[in-house]
């Protein structure tokens, strides 16, 4: 049962300290990532991922419920606590999509039912729909997105989820999101995003490759983030009608909640 | 002394990994001598000498290189042993999966390089399938389930080895490499033995034929369709 997960500090990317020196995530919180492109946002998802043990880049060290995780821990993908959606845009494996996720099915000790419900999910994220029998390598980002989105929900289904920037690959973010974050998880999202980034209950500010400070989202800033709710749904059922052709008449914004 | 033989495609990160896992032996005041084999070219050599480790280059130039780095090793151990090093480190020049250049004492390692695609496991045959440790490097270029099946393919390969996660530019895994390495058996040259046989290669293209028909090809040819021969006197 993992409760928490505690990050120290290590150095930025001028050898200097990082000023967080010390942050604990605990179970059912959301954590964003934010900083400029270049800024250490996804050197930061790296390093949860692996459980670092003070041997990456930033000599940072990841506890679990206050301990050293095990080597068994930090790599066996049977035993493996951490979900990870990577910026990777596409697939590099030359198999179809269905040996693909039997294998990872396999890989991660699941029952290879998953399948089907992979690829069902996956196809309520995107537009053109994705089959069984398609190759990984042709799929479009969108597509592979969704599946990768998919896969980690379902298959690499862990208590801690790691989600490195979500809004750029043309998929409904909102709902990844939701399908990702499931209850009582530990969530950190990498994000440029302003809609997703308040979504969050604390978020993370790096500069220059370290952890410069953490932010608290305000009580404040939760009620804007319902507006821009509001601001994003509207984008979207805009970009549904230039999708699918349609002219664009009027917009209707109410920002009254 | 013991000696490390690492094996691996090229551009997998063979250098790169084992400069950090070099380092890391440094500090803990472990001398090693790195012997760099390769055909035609490389500068290898230059890069290990910026972390102080005595270097040595052997081109096997025509000759295949598995093959010329085990006719050598005779001669690569007793230049380690002046050095009085710790480690002898053999590095190949990863050309053909089809040899493993490891000896029984030694400790193998192969560096493979995930973006290769899921299948390269299956495909490379006893540089992986004999190694001790497999360092599987670039598993930061894609996605976490290829990387969790490109892990389970190469368990297929060699059920027995040690997968290390590396990355031969942050140095990730490296310090675990070292550590494996420090672990290894003594070599002992009298008793040293390959642990696979290194391919068949007896035809006249070994000696240098170079016309394409088969009538001038003698000695034992394997057919495409599976049939083997033994062509001459």
């Amino acid at each position: 049962m993992i409760n928490e997960i505690t990050i120290i500090g290590g150095y930025d990317k001028h050898g200097e300290k990082e000023p967080v020196k010390n942050i604990s995530i605990s179970k059912g919180e959301i954590f964003g990532v934010v900083g400029p492109t270049g800024s250490g946002k996804s050197s930061l998802i790296g390093d949860i991922e692996q459980l670092a043990q003070k041997d990456t880049f930033s000599k940072r060290k990841i506890l679990v419920n206050n301990e050293e995780p095990s080597y068994e821990d930090r790599t066996n993908p049977r035993k493996k606590m951490v979900a990870q959606l990577s910026q990777n845009m596409n697939f590099l494996a030359d198999m179809s999509v269905g040996d693909f996720l039997n294998l990872h099915a396999k890989c991660r000790g699941a029952s290879d039912k998953c399948v089907n419900s992979v690829i069902k999910l996956a196809n309520t994220l995107t537009g053109e729909p994705i089959k069984k029998e398609h190759e990984l390598t042709i799929l479009s980002g969108g597509q592979s997105r969704a599946l990768m989105v998919a896969d980690v929900a379902i298959i690499s289904d862990s208590p801690i989820v790691l989600i490195d920037e979500i809004e750029n690959a043309g998929i409904r973010k909102h709902d990844a999101l939701k399908v990702l974050s499931g209850h009582g998880k530990i969530v950190m999202v990498v994000t440029h995003d302003p809609v997703l980034a308040l979504m969050t209950d604390k978020r993370i500010v790096m500069k220059s490759g370290g952890m410069q400070k953490v932010v608290s989202t305000t009580p404040h800033e939760k009620k804007i983030s319902k507006q821009l709710n509001k601001i994003d749904e509207l984008m979207l059922s805009l970009r549904e009608k230039v999708r699918n052709g349609e002219l664009v008449e009027d917009i209707e914004l109410n920002l009254e909640i | 002394m013991r000696m490390v033989i690492v094996a691996g495609t090229p551009g997998s990160g063979k250098t790169a990994v084992l400069i950090h896992a070099l380092k890391s032996l440094n500090v803990m005041n472990l001398k090693s001598s790195v012997v760099k084999i390769d055909c035609l070219y490389t500068d290898d050599d230059q890069k290990f000498a910026k972390i102080g480790v005595p270097t040595k280059i052997g081109l096997s130039m025509d000759m295949c290189p598995d093959h010329y780095a085990i006719y050598n090793i005779e001669d690569m151990i007793g230049w380690a042993e002046e050095n009085e090093s710790d480690f002898l480190i053999v590095e190949t020049a990863g050309l053909c999966h089809r040899c493993a250049p490891y000896t029984m004492n030694c400790l193998g390692v192969c560096v493979i390089d995930a973006t290769s695609g899921p299948n390269t496991p299956l495909k490379v045959g006893p540089f992986l399938s004999t190694a001790d440790i497999a360092a599987i490097t670039k598993g930061d270029m894609i996605s976490q389930a290829e990387r969790e099946i490109f892990r389970e393919r190469v368990y297929e390969v060699n059920p027995n080895c040690k997968i290390i996660e590396a990355n031969g530019l942050s140095g990730q895994g490296c310090m675990e490499l070292a550590e494996e390495m420090t672990k290894s058996k003594e070599v002992s040259l009298d008793n040293e033995e390959l642990r696979h046989s290194a391919p068949l290669a007896v035809c006249t293209l070994c000696v240098g034929e170079t016309k394409v028909n088969k009538k001038y090809h003698r000695g034992i040819l394997r057919r495409i369709d599976g049939f083997q021969d033994y062509e001459g006197e």
